[in-house]
């Protein structure tokens, strides 16, 4: 049996079928990009796995421990700010910018997740959207480092002298790399003893402590590895637009990380990268042909909650004929 | 005889102005099977959540195998050996019969601080699992989703849950609430069967198990004890007759 998950009994086929389809032609993107000379899409793919390793991690906790995080943005901002800072001090080597990029979004996450699970519900959402915005406030304080413009770098992390981000290409597998690898993590982390506790006490809290589980525990661990994952992504967003600005962590982006994740169906970890490529390839065609895309976007969006619950990921399960 | 495993001295409990548990002082001997009977808004719900950790009573101790656990959280009086069952059915829906009490029984069996191999794959977890839904008769249901089961199996699959975590002390809310007469039944051999092995304090109207099963019982009203014995001295109390088996004497 698999571990309990939001997926309908009997979708095993599909938990590793819709995964590696995704794998095989996210690898096949710059290839034929550069066939058909369309660079930019092999940037705008790279863009939108950095932003499915966030989605991902924060289904990890909205969709696996039911707690709906309005300020992961923050994480992602604070990785990436982590990463430009560094190279403003000269430090390029991301054996060291990434590690520090990822520790400081975990330490954000442990810090206000420690306060934020004191509270349940709205409250939760309100809570973390009020963190959110703290760290999106102090990054526009920070004048050093650009304040409200942002903060311009001039280059790509290296790895001990090497340049392995500096080819567009290159990078582009090393994001998919990282993909890969947080999807592998965090399906292994929801099948595991502690994934069944998260799961559980989204199930029933009180069950949860009547055999003998403190909730608030996992859910800070879960919240601090959803938050060292979306750091990860923001340190590769640094080095994908060579730039970092407090608008990554505004709320608007939180927003669209769980918007990302319902659009792709909750709880099933494949669906946030579904929703990922869903959502910014919906942006980036919508918005070239009208500046109001959004008009477009919600309807459509209403649609997929009303009438594909579980969303993408669950329409694609359906026609995989699991029945 | 032997010191009680349970011991509960001048518990207080309000809501506002109406209290709920009224410097309410009992024992429970081990390895008995201890009755809590009384009508309804008596205060035996209450009771129990004081005693499993649920909510904090305003005065009082709870000694528990000798230890003072009025402080100690839920979680923590569960991991001495302190388990519950619920009057209104608490399981996890979206897991399988056998999920649900094997993450009883993994709370009991080293940490959970494990986050890659597999917990599905634990045989020593769903073994013990399987061996506790056996006891109460789910062992062909082990593989349904618990929010699919009937009412009757729910409240088995509680008892399952309980048992798992091996404790020594088992609280019992209502086990046979809503359940039909042959489920009933079953419960009562299942609880039968396990006389002895452990301590059961069993919140229960059905007054034909509550008289079956108990070896002593005691009679809650208004949030007092008024009355507590063996089953035929608390059947010939004129006192609780009328205050309780008079009143709701055929439901």
């Amino acid at each position: 049996m698999s571990a309990p998950t939001a997926e309908p009994a009997g979708s095993t086929g599909v938990r590793w079928s819709v995964p590696l389809v995704l794998l095989v032609l996210l690898a096949a993107v710059p290839a034929v990009a550069n066939a058909a000379d369309m660079g930019f899409v092999t940037s705008l793919a790279t863009r939108i796995m950095i932003y499915a390793i966030a989605a991902v991690s924060l289904d990890l906790i909205l969709g696996y421990g039911a707690m709906v995080s309005f300020g992961h943005a923050a994480f992602v901002g604070i990785g990436a700010y982590a990463v430009g800072i560094a190279s403003a001090h000269d430090q390029w080597n991301a054996a060291v910018t990434f590690p520090v990029a990822i520790v400081a979004a975990g330490a954000f996450a442990l810090l206000t997740g420690a306060i934020s699970l004191r509270t349940r519900g709205v409250y939760f959402i309100m809570i973390t959207l009020a963190f959110g915005q703290m760290a999106y406030f102090t990054a526009s304080s920070l004048s050093d480092y650009g304040g409200d413009d942002g903060l311009t770098m001039w280059g790509r992390s290296e790895l001990f002298g090497t340049t392995p981000f500096e080819d567009d290409t290159a990078f582009y597998y090393v994001v998919l790399g990282c993909l890969a690898g947080c999807f592998l993590f965090a399906r292994a982390v929801v099948g595991s003893r502690f994934g069944r506790v998260i799961a559980g006490v989204r199930e029933n809290r009180l069950r949860m402590q009547a055999v003998g589980f403190n909730p608030y525990v996992y859910q800070l661990v879960a919240y601090a590895i959803a938050g060292m994952m979306a750091g990860l992504a923001g340190a590769l967003l640094a080095n994908h637009a060579e730039f970092v600005s407090p608008s990554y962590m505004a709320w608007q982006r939180s927003g669209e990380l769980i918007i990302m994740v319902v659009l792709g169906g909750m709880g099933t970890l494949h669906g946030a990268i579904l929703g990922a490529i869903a959502y910014l390839t919906l942006e980036e065609v919508l918005s070239h042909w009208t500046e109001h895309w959004r008009v477009i976007f919600g309807p459509l969006l209403i649609l997929v909650v009303l009438y594909a619950r579980g969303g993408l990921g669950r329409l694609i399960g359906r026609s995989g004929g699991d029945g | 005889m032997a010191e009680p495993i349970l011991v509960l001295e001048g518990l207080c409990k309000a809501y506002g102005a109406l209290t709920v548990t009224d410097n309410l002082s009992m024992a429970v001997q081990a390895g008995s099977i201890h009755a809590l009977i009384g009508p309804n808004g008596a205060g035996k719900t209450t009771l129990i959540g004081q005693v499993s950790g649920q909510i904090a009573p305003d005065a009082g101790r709870i000694r528990f195998a000798g230890r003072d656990v009025t402080d100690l959280p839920m979680h923590a009086r569960c991991r001495r050996g302190l388990a519950r069952s619920f009057q209104i059915t608490t399981i996890l829906p979206r897991f399988t019969a056998l999920e649900n009490v094997a993450v009883a029984a993994q709370a009991h069996d080293g940490h959970s601080f494990r986050f890659l191999r597999p917990a599905a794959a634990e045989a020593r977890l769903n073994d013990a699992a399987m061996q506790a839904l056996e006891t109460v008769g789910l062992g062909d249901r082990a593989a349904i989703r618990a929010g699919a089961l009937s009412h009757g199996e729910k409240r088995q699959l509680e008892i399952a849950i309980a048992l798992v975590m091996k404790p020594t002390l088992l609280l019992l809310d209502e086990p046979m609430a809503g359940t039909g007469h042959e489920e009933s039944e079953r419960l009562v051999a299942t609880l039968e069967a396990l006389r002895g092995s452990l301590t059961i304090l069993l919140v229960e109207h059905d007054m034909d198990a509550v008289f079956a099963l108990a070896d002593r019982i005691s009679v809650l009203v208004y949030g007092r004890v008024i009355a507590e014995g063996a089953p035929d001295e608390i059947r010939a109390d004129p006192e609780v007759r009328s205050a309780y088996l008079g009143e709701e004497g055929a439901p």
